[in-house]
């Protein structure tokens, strides 16, 4: 068992570190006050090839492996989960169907585009009655004249509603009824007459990402759009939020550590009682637990990842990465407020932007629940 | 025109620094990174080779340390320059500033760069010299400090950042430059450059290879020894002016200042 990163990994790791402090981190506050979208961030980040880190560099991507790209996620993470998400999403997400089951055409279409950060991928799966239930899907697509023609509504998609937008992949109904629904991903193409991208949601955090409700009126895109074969939609999307989940495990371990390193940071430099918090033992002891905890999440987190390259299964893994790390952001951030008393509720202070920010890792990608689902039936259950 | 930069590997920043009290030398078995300063002397030599004024066939980093400053050098690869050399070997151990000078010197003789560029100091060392020590071994022009370089055919001119203000010079080639962080902000390596730095050609080299006298260098070939190490004297307290009342307070602080003729 080797723990130790490769001279690559070490690199982009402390690449993305430097970039995150001296490029995000001053401008994280005002972009979530501001509720702006990080054009700017996404195109330095392309620039730099971390758009695409996982992808072969034939198609622009980084050719790096599914471990680089955590270690990048989690970075971004530690100062900044709104950009986090938005690299995650379109890396993950929107762009992983399309080079997984792409056609050598679909692949040529979007991939040099998206990998290199000028365009934004999407991947619309939730609807308004389909969230964990993501079977039940109600949108529909009707194959007429060699067109698709779509009709529904996605609820909560990442990343389809920025100028830079280029597609989203949605699941739709593409035939059959009741248990023998049928199931395809399709690309919708942003600009695509009758696919309308709604007004971004007031959410908790994440407030420089991009998040919408997405409608389809009467939405015609041609049938060659349909991605991978028809009917497999339902293995597909497991497919890709299985490796989803391996993203946001990081953006958590990520979240976290930044709760820790501002925790520890203002413990030593907040004076009560004659000297600073943190010669309190009960301060020492939530430092140390999330600490703790937050090593064993990374090697969990990781761990999935090479699992994920390695060509085995990932599916049990991922998904004990997501639950145990998005619970432990939650806390961590939930104690660095709690150490940083009053000033832990005011905006000047990162965690409280970092509270926020980490309560939808536990509802996102597959609720907690749904990790346990995943987990015991993996488990024979 | 052919650049070498000197690069070195030094401790990550965010390492606490310490002297090991058996060796009187650094503690160097921490996180390890590339000198922050030479990513400015590889900055320059990319700026230098991107303006187009005279032709750079190539750029090469070049670094004496351990097995493990390959690292440095994958990171010089990545930042831009075209190869890198690695001289290493047990007898170079424990040389200081004038032997460390001597045998990068050697390097360099046996790559005939028509300029040599370096970071001002090291994170670790901070000596500012080294730059200095190469040039004179080369019997070449040094200049330090620098922050600006205009190249021409054959020569430079430079800009120096002095404690009185700004020295204009003009050198001729070859020579050794080192420069200051001011003289320009590094890019970031590209995940491409990373991913693709293990693929520039590196050459190890022992000191046989490049000509090293090794009783000039190691611990028994450096001129200097460090005896001992102390910590700096802790500073004097401040002294506090409690604020009961703050127009005295004021007054206070004022004439503390006037006594020592700060205002
Ligand atoms: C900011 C944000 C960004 C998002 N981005 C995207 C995106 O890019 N693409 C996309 O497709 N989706 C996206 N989502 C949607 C997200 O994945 C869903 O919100 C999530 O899967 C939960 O679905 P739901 O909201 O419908 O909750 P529901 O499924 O209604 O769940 C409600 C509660 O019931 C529980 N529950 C449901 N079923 C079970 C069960 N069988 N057993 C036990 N408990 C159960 C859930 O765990 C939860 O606690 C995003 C959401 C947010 C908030």
């Amino acid at each position: 068992m080797d723990f130790a990163l490769t001279d690559e990994q070490r690199l982009l790791r402390e690449t993305v570190r430097e970039f995150a402090r001296t490029e995000v981190a001053p401008v994280a506050a005002e972009l979530d006050r501001t509720k702006s979208f990080p054009y700017d961030l996404v195109a330095k980040l392309g620039e730099l090839g971390l758009m695409g880190i996982p992808y072969p560099e034939e198609y622009g991507g980084g050719g790096a492996d599914t471990l680089s790209y955590v270690l990048a996620v989690e970075e971004l993470a530690r100062v900044d989960s709104s950009l986090a998400i938005t690299v995650a999403a379109h890396t993950s997400l929107g762009t992983q169907p399309i080079y997984l089951w792409g056609t050598d055409e679909q692949k040529e279409e979007w991939l040099p585009d998206l990998c290199s950060g000028r365009r934004l991928a999407a991947f619309g799966l939730t609807e308004p009655e389909a969230g964990s239930d993501a079977g039940a899907t109600r949108t529909t697509a009707r194959l007429e004249d060699g067109e698709w023609v779509i009709n529904g509504a996605k609820q909560f998609i990442t990343n389809a509603g920025t100028r830079i937008s280029g597609c989203v992949t949605i699941t739709a109904v593409t035939g059959g009824s009741g248990p023998d629904r049928e199931i395809s991903n399709i690309i919708v193409p942003n600009g695509t007459p009758g696919y309308e991208p709604g007004e971004p949601y007031r959410k908790m955090g994440w407030h420089a990402s991009d998040t919408r409700p997405l409608t389809f009126t009467d939405c015609r895109v041609p049938e060659s759009n349909l991605l991978g074969r028809r009917g497999e939609g339902f293995k597909q999307f497991l497919h890709v939020l299985d490796g989803g989940r391996i993203g946001v495990s990081a953006m958590a371990v990520g979240l976290a550590q930044g709760a820790l390193d501002e925790a520890l940071a203002y413990a030593k430099e907040r004076q009560a009682f004659g000297g600073p918090i943190s010669r309190f033992q009960a301060i020492q002891m939530k430092i140390a637990d999330i600490s703790a905890q937050l090593e064993a999440a990374r090697l969990l987190t990781y761990r999935a990842a090479l699992e994920k390259d390695s060509g085995k299964p990932f599916t049990l893994t991922a998904a004990q990465a997501k639950l145990i790390t998005g619970r432990l952001a939650v806390r961590a951030c939930e104690e660095a407020v709690q150490i940083h008393g009053g000033y832990g509720y005011i905006e000047e202070y990162p965690v409280c932007r970092f509270y926020r920010d980490a309560k939808i890792l536990t509802i996102g990608e597959g609720t907690d629940e749904v990790q346990q689902m995943v987990i015991a039936r993996c488990l024979g259950m | 025109m052919k650049i070498c930069c000197l690069v070195k590997e030094v401790p990550d920043a965010a390492v606490q620094k310490r002297i090991d009290p058996n060796t009187m030398r650094l503690d160097r078995s921490g996180e390890k990174n590339l000198n922050p300063f030479d990513t400015h002397a590889l900055e320059a030599a990319m700026q230098i080779r991107e303006s187009g004024v005279v032709q750079v066939d190539e750029i090469v980093a070049v670094t004496m340390g351990p097995e493990s400053a390959v690292r440095a050098l994958h990171k010089a690869v990545a930042l831009g320059a075209d190869r890198s050399v690695h001289l290493t070997d047990p007898a170079l151990e424990g040389s200081d500033v004038n032997a460390t000078g001597y045998a990068l010197a050697k390097v360099l003789e046996s790559e005939q760069p028509d300029l040599v560029l370096l970071g001002q100091q090291s994170d670790d060392g901070e000596c500012y010299t080294i730059g200095a020590v190469v040039a004179d071994h080369l019997q070449v022009p040094s200049l330090t400090q620098v922050i600006k370089i205009d190249v021409a055919e054959g020569k430079l001119t430079c800009e120096r950042q002095a404690e009185y203000g700004y020295d204009t010079v003009e050198v001729e080639l070859p020579a050794v430059i080192s420069v200051g962080d001011a003289i320009n902000e590094p890019r970031y390596p590209s995940l491409k450059a990373i991913m693709g730095a293990k693929k520039k050609p590196l050459d190890t080299k022992s000191a046989a290879d490049v000509g090293i006298d090794t009783s000039e260098v190691g611990i028994e070939g450096s001129k200097t020894r460090v005896l001992a190490i102390n910590p700096p004297p802790a500073k004097e307290p401040g002294e506090v002016f409690e604020d009961e009342d703050t127009d005295e307070t004021v007054n206070k602080i004022v004439a503390w200042l006037e006594e020592r003729k700060l205002v």
